[in-house]
């Protein structure tokens, strides 16, 4: 028997169509990746059949699950299905935890609320589904809140909280976009062994094709509300049926075409920098410990040249940055740009030469001005602002590819890509030597990513920039960088051309970052070619 | 832009806040009657032609007291909410500014100690050293005030200084003055106006209290919370005292309770909370 069918089911928002006669069926046990850009509806299609729509949305058409029709459930009947039948996992585990309960109470919770057991069975069922997620009892213990793990543990607690009724259905929405690559690779492991054990249906929602694959069964691809594409996963893969299919791969590959570097001067060159963190003390009157988040780190970056830094999170990359840009002090060891040395208190006319683009289009920017005045703050490091001042952010506007009227916009009005266009004008405005780019293409879909890392290798052509590429993500490295080091726990532990780096690693911790990665098969991986045995 | 239609709220919440306003300004050039103007055979009659909302018991116009009162009331109110924002902002920035650092404990926990008085008591303080008038009731009022708006502003500005575009900002050279002023104040407006409704609420409330019990404007200055207690003891006789001031109290509050909540909807340019 069909576990789950979709049968034309369409969503409205007001009059506006969000989804548009989907029709998908999955059996017990299947896996099926749903795959497509924000705002292509894979979500609304999750939350449709959840019946947790948003305010003011419509839903029409069948969502059949084990037999009943769910779009027909009143919604205390539907509160049965939820969470007993069918179990989710959020992108977000830092808020799909209350942040106030145990997480022994809270994987509890599930099972009193549905009266499937009583607290204290179901304290040792919530034991028994923690110790299966890989949270065993010695060192998770029932009585631990959520701000005591880390975010793959977290994810971890909302798997064990969403299979603890056993539902027949799991879905799970971008369940490891907000992990790093090692920690996803084995979320998503313990997610095939769950589903494969406990002869689950699994639903996996991401953008990242690479995720999908070798991991389901099927996949879907969705675009704008509508079902583009949907067959065997490998099938997909090797021949994609639709050209919009097709787009995505060759989005996913994209390597922007760059001029060889020519070798110039060196223009950033950090000597033995340390950065040290003062902690709370552990007891009244205790020395405060002090922890070292960056340790000792050496490089020189040449005019011209475009350098990775790649790392987990809390490997201290951000901390170096910041120090870089002169905002925060340094305990030990110099910065210098251009021969002068960097520091919280450098002249403004110094800062003017290295500009930043930071990773979170929506947080960027000051969303009570206009795009002119945003692209134009910089502009506080000269002497006075330049009485063409409109002028020439008309000119950087046009740069990145967008109107000289879209100055007199507000940045709510543009999309994500949009918005890190204009954050890229918005450091081209001083004509600075050095920018630095902080994840600043990892929250962007793969299409509009190729596009921005096309216009990062374009704008470095036309004006001879220089880019240090701070990243998670070893594909887009790859593709803009010609030299990468690899940064864990405050120290680099492997530097050098990145075709070397990331083809022949040499340090164990490059090795495991590049094993885990996810890749599509059959391409040009974005991480890693196979190494010769 | 799409035409912006103003919501029922907001624009209810406008029009009581207006009117308290118009009258109060009214008062200063005209009222009905000379609110000095004593009438004991006329004393506690129910409204009238002449006197639109009756007399109390000293044949004095309720109408005319009304209009001189929203003055006292709204008055002290913009005072006190003035004192508080133009001090508790400033301080609230500055604290979140230099978050964990020694100013923002120094102002944090001064804003506790000021929290741990009943204003009241204060008010009863100042009143005994300088005696009991509208100016000593703005004072202890507005000094109430300041820790509101120091917590509402460090609270609001913690939060922003941790995005993207604060560091922007601060790549692009900016001091913390200058951000604080450019990026943090406007961003946190929208929680200030919403707090500043409810404190000039809260205000009027309290002018009323104060003068209720007799510490805040004295005769012959008019007050709506002295309306209500000199009229408590004739309720039974003459309810129309005691109902017109509470219910210019009530009507002013809930306006202004109104007009804050729009205000916040529809000073936010992405326009969030905007109705379908």
């Amino acid at each position: 028997m069909t576990l789950l069918r979709l049968d034309r089911l369409s969503v409205r928002i007001g009059a506006a169509p969000v989804l548009s006669e989907v029709s998908l069926a999955l059996e017990p046990g299947e896996t099926l990746g749903l795959v497509g850009e924000s705002g292509s509806g894979k979500s609304m299609t999750a939350l449709a059949l959840m019946g947790l729509l948003p305010l003011g949305a419509q839903a029409a058409g069948r969502v059949e699950f084990e037999g009943q029709d769910l779009l027909a459930l009143r919604e205390r009947d539907l509160c049965r299905v939820r969470g007993a039948r069918i179990g989710m996992i959020f992108q977000e585990p830092m808020t799909a935890l209350n942040p106030m309960k145990t997480i022994g109470a809270q994987v509890a919770e599930t099972l009193t609320t549905h009266g499937a057991a009583t607290r204290a069975a179901a304290l040792e069922i919530a034991r028994a589904r923690l110790d299966r997620v890989g949270l065993p009892a010695d060192r998770f213990g029932l009585g631990l809140y959520p701000h005591e793990l880390s975010g793959g543990q977290r994810q971890r607690v909302c798997i064990a909280l969403a299979i603890a009724l056993r539902p027949a259905l799991l879905i799970a929405d971008e369940p490891t976009t907000a992990l790093d690559v090692t920690t996803q690779a084995q979320i998503l492991d313990l997610l095939q062994a769950l589903v494969a054990e406990e002869r689950m249906a699994l639903l996996l929602i991401t953008h990242d094709l690479a995720v999908v694959a070798g991991r389901t069964g099927r996949v879907a691809v969705m675009q704008a509300g509508r079902l583009v594409e949907s067959g065997p996963t490998e099938q997909v893969f090797r021949a994609p049926g639709a050209a919009y299919t097709s787009a995505l791969f060759a989005a996913s590959a994209h390597v922007p075409r760059r001029a060889p570097a020519a070798q110039g001067a060196p223009l950033l060159e950090v000597a033995q920098v340390r950065r040290d963190y003062v902690l709370a003390r552990p007891a009244p009157l205790a020395p405060h410990p002090v922890l070292r988040a960056v340790d000792e780190v050496s490089f020189t970056l040449h005019r011209g040249e475009s350098l990775g830094l790649v790392g987990e999170s809390g490997c201290g990359k951000s901390t170096l940055t910041r120090a870089i840009l002169g905002l925060d002090p340094v305990q030990g060891g110099t910065i210098r740009l251009a021969g002068a040395p960097v520091s919280p208190a450098m002249p403004r006319a110094m800062r003017a030469g290295m500009q930043a683009v930071f990773q979170d289009p929506y947080g960027s920017f000051d969303p009570r001005w206009r795009v002119e005045r945003l692209v134009a703050e910089p502009f506080h490091l000269l002497p006075a602002r330049p009485a063409d001042w409109r002028a020439r952010v008309a000119a950087a506007l046009a740069e990145v590819g967008l109107r000289p009227e879209d100055a007199r916009r507000h940045i709510h009005e543009f999309s994500g890509g949009q918005r890190q266009r204009i954050a890229i004008a918005r450091a081209l405005i001083t004509r600075p030597a050095l920018i630095v780019l902080d994840e600043a293409v990892s929250a962007l879909d793969v299409r509009v990513r190729a596009q921005v890392l096309d216009l990062l290798a374009a704008l470095q052509d036309s004006h001879g920039l220089s880019y240090l590429f701070v990243s998670h993500d070893l594909g887009v490295v790859r593709a803009i960088t010609g030299r990468v080091m690899v940064m864990q726990a405050g120290r680099i532990v492997e530097a050098g051309p990145t075709d070397r780096v990331l083809s022949a690693p040499e340090h164990p911790y490059t090795r495991s970052l590049l094993a885990a990665a996810p890749r599509l098969p059959g391409r040009a991986s974005p991480g890693v070619r196979p190494t010769a045995p | 832009m799409k035409t912006r239609r103003m919501r029922p709220g907001l624009a209810l919440g406008a029009a009581l806040s207006l009117a308290a306003l118009l009258l109060a300004l009214l008062s200063l050039v005209w009222t009905p009657h000379d609110i000095g103007a004593l009438d004991i055979a006329g004393k506690l009659r129910g409204p009238s032609a002449a006197h639109w909302l009756g007399t109390d018991h000293f044949g004095r116009d309720v109408a005319s007291m009304l209009m001189a009162g929203a003055r006292t009331s709204i008055a002290v109110a913009v005072v006190a909410v003035g004192i508080g924002m133009a001090l508790g902002v400033p301080l609230g920035l500055i604290a979140a500014a230099g978050a964990g650092g020694w100013l923002d404990e120094i102002i944090m926990r001064g804003n506790d100690l000021i929290f741990a008085f009943p204003s009241l008591v204060i008010a009863i303080l100042i009143t005994a050293v300088f005696g009991p008038s509208a100016l000593n009731a703005i004072l202890a009022i507005g000094i109430f005030n300041i820790p509101v708006f120091a917590r509402v502003a460090r609270g609001g500005a913690l939060g922003l200084w941790t995005l993207d575009y604060i560091r922007a900002a601060r790549v692009a050279g900016k001091g913390t003055a200058r951000i604080s002023a450019e990026h943090i104040l406007p961003n946190i407006a929208n929680l200030l106006i919403v707090q500043g409704t409810i404190q000039f609420s809260l205000g009027i409330l309290a002018e009323a209290g104060l003068s209720y019990v007799g510490l805040g404007a004295q005769p012959p200055t008019a007050s709506w919370g002295r309306m209500l207690a000199e009229a408590q003891t004739m309720v039974t006789l003459a309810p129309h005292v005691a109902l017109f001031p509470g219910l210019a109290i009530v009507l002013t509050v809930l306006g202004l309770n109104l007009l804050g909540d729009g205000l916040r909807d529809a000073l936010d340019p992405r326009g969030r909370g905007r109705q379908a």
